[in-house]
């Protein structure tokens, strides 16, 4: 018989103000096994801690009952505080009775009963309960980090500072991602190029960094410390190794219709391309959509005039499989694409562009040359309107739009406003707004100025819609403090569009088994505690694909989860989760159903010696599962017909006792 | 005092159209988008606005209800689903109920009749209560 | 005399440690009530839920008994979510063959997100075993004693 010592814990008032704390420790004190019961008011305080250590010496526990938060937050806190008394950890057991008690009952008596159900759950269990002792596993000294912009270039740059190797996977033929289109930054309005290209040739220039660029992430296996990546590096037709990113060949390709993303499709390139001229890694890339000799054999310009015998139509799409300790989502954004917004006329008017399609017309190295020029007359406008909030904040229903505030739109805008008024006085700049956000260091001082010396005329209110007519484009908007309904002549319309999680973030999420919110954002390990881990162990996440966030923020949690990473990949083993599956040799028949859904291939089958009747030895094939590689998942144990295979701190026999003592009441 | 001061009449008129108008942003597309804008005292986004404080009384007054055009030009592009269109015509069969009627009579419609303004408020009025 | 009592379901929730045992904290924390007759049971995967689990509730006198684990595709171990949707499957027969109601038993995906989604798939649930009443059928009588 186990001696069981229970503890409940008021939680301040979280609990005690619903659950009668002296009630549930008088009736839990009388079940079966109970030395010793009592309550506290913060169980998981140093006092509330020394509490149980005290009772665990003084009345010889056996096991601990803690009815208190959830495991997932304080679990951890009463196993180390038992160990320390020298009780096997895996004694404890956690109700919880303020998230599925005290937190959604508001009446006291049902909730009291309702924990002392649960207690007696626990106590049920714990009788069961068996020490178990954590094995342990390697880790291998290598990260990855998927995606390759500013995100995770700060990421890898941090970790490879630490000293361990980090690979960047990027989708695209270069690093640098959304912060390489953009202009200039807010609030300082330096740069985003002159800022961000150094931090590119650093990471070319890193001997810890390895850049897959144009690959994908196409498997994932293993688990934290051990995870065992297939990487595919889609064919380039250009050899990394011997192009030297002259550029000749993007000069002299013939086929001059390809639409440039880089530019937002504002421009054309050639079908041999290389994105931008700080590009890392500065090789060229054939699109095979567009290549006439991928495409019909005849023209192969490119590798007559490429003088290092880079080119090669052969080449075929690579799979590389590498091994890291760590993996960083680092999978960033998109801004929305409008077309669904009729009332704007985005996909209708070429004046209608969206901000990202505006950094690029104001962009030196963008199609106008840095001139701003109407799309599509190429004049010089004079009157621009800006709409905030396209496809943010939406109602949850509605299909066209987020639910979420994109957060760094009122910020981009206002530099918008800022930069054209300044380079063009002669311009007359509407801004519709809702609300004007500006949380963040000298955020707020800026959206001052873009008004009071800029004079940008900000509007309360929203455009109902932009008709084009005569080349005007006719926009119709409220202005809610006056009451009045404007209507404006303007030369362009810039909608500040939402920003949508990148579309393979999704893919990636599964690959990894990291959970992702509704929006598609990887959601974090604890929303405030543990911001860039994800809930899966081994799994950081950095930048935009979490949440929507500005750059200085992005590299902070950029760094963060570096540091995170570096924590990982600075132990040489890792403690592995004792709750594992064991198979009873005894009744194992060797069927191999267990080896069958074991997602790990932790099972092993091999024939063994057994005394049979009359002295005579028996040869049977039977399981064994390698406690390393075994996650704990528990399929195996259903699977099993014999009823061999169970799992440690989850036994049939444990979650059996759960379900009587709930059902008993 | 309550912000609400009509809180059952109004609770009657939303649970009649289910319409929330505590979704409302203040983001006036609704008023931006409105093609009556003109010929009305109260605008969309102050119907949503008015009802939710209780001044049905004041809105059921105007003649702005009679002014929409049922359009549901502000339901298309409202970010938050609030459903303006729907409220004013909820305020409207209110407004018409009230009188003890379920629908328009003949000899109601030429006085709220406006030469300027097409009249398809008052036939979708008449026409979905005339039966 | 009996004294005529309001029924009060018993139900058992089988919860995923990565999914909707974090949903459910997440309801907590957002205080998105559902009724107390509803008790989780925490597993480290709905793969984990040995059908027998749900028939011993039954046994015991449970009224309902709901799993919920992470959506398909989304489970923590790669896979386990889609055994314990095959197993229930057959289960489900099992049952429609004792003449079990279907309702009394549920499987549900709930994400680590989905507080909301909790809350009101709890009070569906207790609704619609409130609705059902007592389930006598598969209680083992002396259970009881």
């Amino acid at each position: 018989m186990q001696r069981i010592g229970v503890f409940i814990c008021h939680c301040g008032t979280n609990i005690a103000a619903t659950v009668d704390v002296k009630a549930v420790a008088e009736a839990l004190s009388h079940e079966p096994g109970v030395v010793f019961s009592t309550d506290y008011q913060y169980m998981c305080s140093e006092s509330g801690q020394t509490l149980m250590r005290e009772a665990i010496r003084e009345h010889k526990l056996t096991g601990v009952v803690v009815c208190s938060c959830s495991p997932r937050m304080h679990e951890a806190t009463f196993r180390k505080a038992a160990e320390k008394e020298g009780l096997n950890p895996y004694m404890v057991e956690i109700a919880n009775i303020r998230e599925q008690v005290s937190w959604i009952h508001k009446d006291m008596k049902e909730a009291t009963e309702k924990a002392v159900i649960l207690g007696r759950a626990a106590i049920a269990k714990v009788h069961l309960n068996k020490p178990l002792k954590a094995g342990e596993s390697p880790v291998t000294k290598r990260a990855l980090v998927i995606g390759g912009g500013i995100a995770g270039i700060q990421t890898a740059l941090d970790i490879a500072e630490a000293g361990f190797e980090v690979d960047i996977v990027e989708k695209e033929p270069t690093i640098g991602g959304k912060m390489a289109q953009i202009d200039k930054t807010f609030p300082t309005l330096d740069c985003a190029a002159y800022i961000l290209t150094p931090k590119m040739v650093d990471v070319a220039q890193n001997e810890k960094i390895k850049i897959f660029s144009y690959s994908e992430v196409e498997a994932v296996k293993g688990f934290v410390g051990n995870f065992k990546v297939s990487i595919r590096k889609k064919a380039r037709y250009v050899i990394e190794d011997k192009c030297t990113g002259c550029g000749l060949c993007t000069e002299k390709c013939p086929q001059k219709k390809v639409p440039n993303p880089f530019n937002m499709n504002l421009d054309t390139r050639r079908a041999i391309y290389i994105p931008f001229a700080q590009a890392v890694p500065k090789v060229a890339a054939i699109d095979a959509d567009y290549c006439t000799m991928l495409k019909t054999g005849k023209c192969g310009v490119c590798s007559k005039i490429c003088a290092a015998g880079a080119i090669d139509y052969q080449q075929k799409d690579e799979i590389v499989e590498r091994e890291y300790g760590a993996i960083v989502a680092a999978t960033g954004f998109n801004p929305l694409k409008p077309d669904k917004y009729n009332e704007y006329g985005y996909s209708t008017c070429p004046d209608v562009v969206t901000s990202l399609e505006l950094e690029r017309l104001m962009n030196a190295a963008g199609p106008t040359a840095g001139t701003l020029l109407r799309p599509s007359d190429k004049t010089h406008p004079h009157t621009l309107v800006f709409v905030q909030c396209v496809g943010s904040r939406c109602d949850a229903e509605n299909e066209k739009g987020k639910p979420y505030c994109s957060k760094i739109c009122c910020m981009y805008t206002a530099k918008h406003a800022m930069l054209i008024r300044e380079k063009y006085p002669d311009t007359e700049v509407y801004v519709f707004y809702i609300d004007v956000r500006t949380p963040g260091k000298n955020f707020d001082e800026f959206y001052r100025r873009a008004v009071e010396q800029y004079g940008v005329h900000y509007i309360k209110g929203q455009v109902g819609k932009v008709v084009e007519e005569n080349g005007k484009l006719k926009v119709q908007a409220s202005d809610l403090l006056s009451g009045e309904q404007l209507h404006i002549d303007a030369d362009m319309v810039v909608l500040a569009t939402a920003v949508e999680p990148d579309k393979s973030a999704r893919g990636i999420a599964t690959m990894l088994t990291a959970s992702m919110d509704t929006n598609d954002f990887f959601t974090e390990a604890h929303a405030k505690l543990r911001p860039v881990e994800s809930p899966t162990a081994g799994i950081f996440l950095s930048g935009v694909c979490q949440g929507p966030k500005d750059i200085p923020e992005t590299v902070s949690q950029a760094s963060a989860a570096a540091a995170k990473v570096i924590g990982l990949l600075a132990k040489d083993k890792l403690t592995c989760n004792p709750c594992v599956a064991n198979s009873d040799e005894m009744l194992c028949n060797g069927c191999s159903s267990c080896e069958k859904v074991c997602p790990y291939g932790a099972i092993t089958y091999s024939d063994k010696e057994f005394r049979g009747p009359n002295r005579t030895t028996l040869i049977r094939r039977v399981a064994s599962v390698n406690e390393a590689v075994c996650q704990g998942c528990g399929a195996c144990t259903v699977a099993c017909p014999s009823g061999a295979m169970d799992l440690k701190g989850f036994s049939n026999r444990q979650i059996m006792a759960e379900v009587d003592a709930i059902c008993k009441m | 005092m309550s912000h609400n001061k009509n809180a059952a009449k109004v609770e009657q008129i939303l649970r009649s159209y289910g319409v929330d108008v505590r979704k409302c942003m203040r983001c006036g597309k609704c008023t931006a988008t409105c093609p009556a804008f003109d010929a009305m005292e109260y605008h969309p986004h102050q119907f949503i606005y008015m009802v939710e404080r209780g001044e049905v009384d004041k809105l059921a007054a105007s003649p702005s209800i009679w002014h929409c055009l049922s359009c549901f030009a502000c339901m298309e592009r409202c970010p938050r689903q609030v459903e303006p269109a729907k409220l004013i015509e909820a305020v409207r069969v209110a407004v018409v109920r009230e009188k003890g009627q379920n629908h328009l009579k003949p000899e109601d419609v030429p006085a709220l009749l406006d030469e300027d303004l097409p009249q398809q408020a008052i036939t979708s009025a008449f026409r979905k209560y005339s039966k | 005399m009996q004294d005529v009592k309001e029924f009060r379901p018993k139900i058992v929730a089988f919860c995923c440690n990565w999914c909707s045992y974090a949903g459910a904290d997440l309801a907590g924390s957002a205080r998105l009530s559902y009724p107390a007759d509803v008790k989780i049971i925490r597993v480290p995967c709905s793969c984990r839920v040995n059908p027998m689990f749900i028939l011993r509730a039954f046994q015991r006198g449970a009224d309902g008994v709901i799993m919920a684990g992470c959506h398909p595709g989304d489970c923590h171990y790669t896979s386990g979510n889609y055994f314990a949707r095959r197993r229930m499957t057959l289960l489900f027969s099992m049952l429609d063959y004792l003449g079990i109601e279907r309702e009394r038993t549920r499987v549900e995906w709930i994400s680590a997100a989905e507080g909301a989604k909790f809350s009101k798939t709890m009070n569906e649930f207790v609704d619609t075993i409130t609705a059902l009443g007592e389930n006598k059928r598969l209680e083992d009588l002396r259970c009881k004693k």
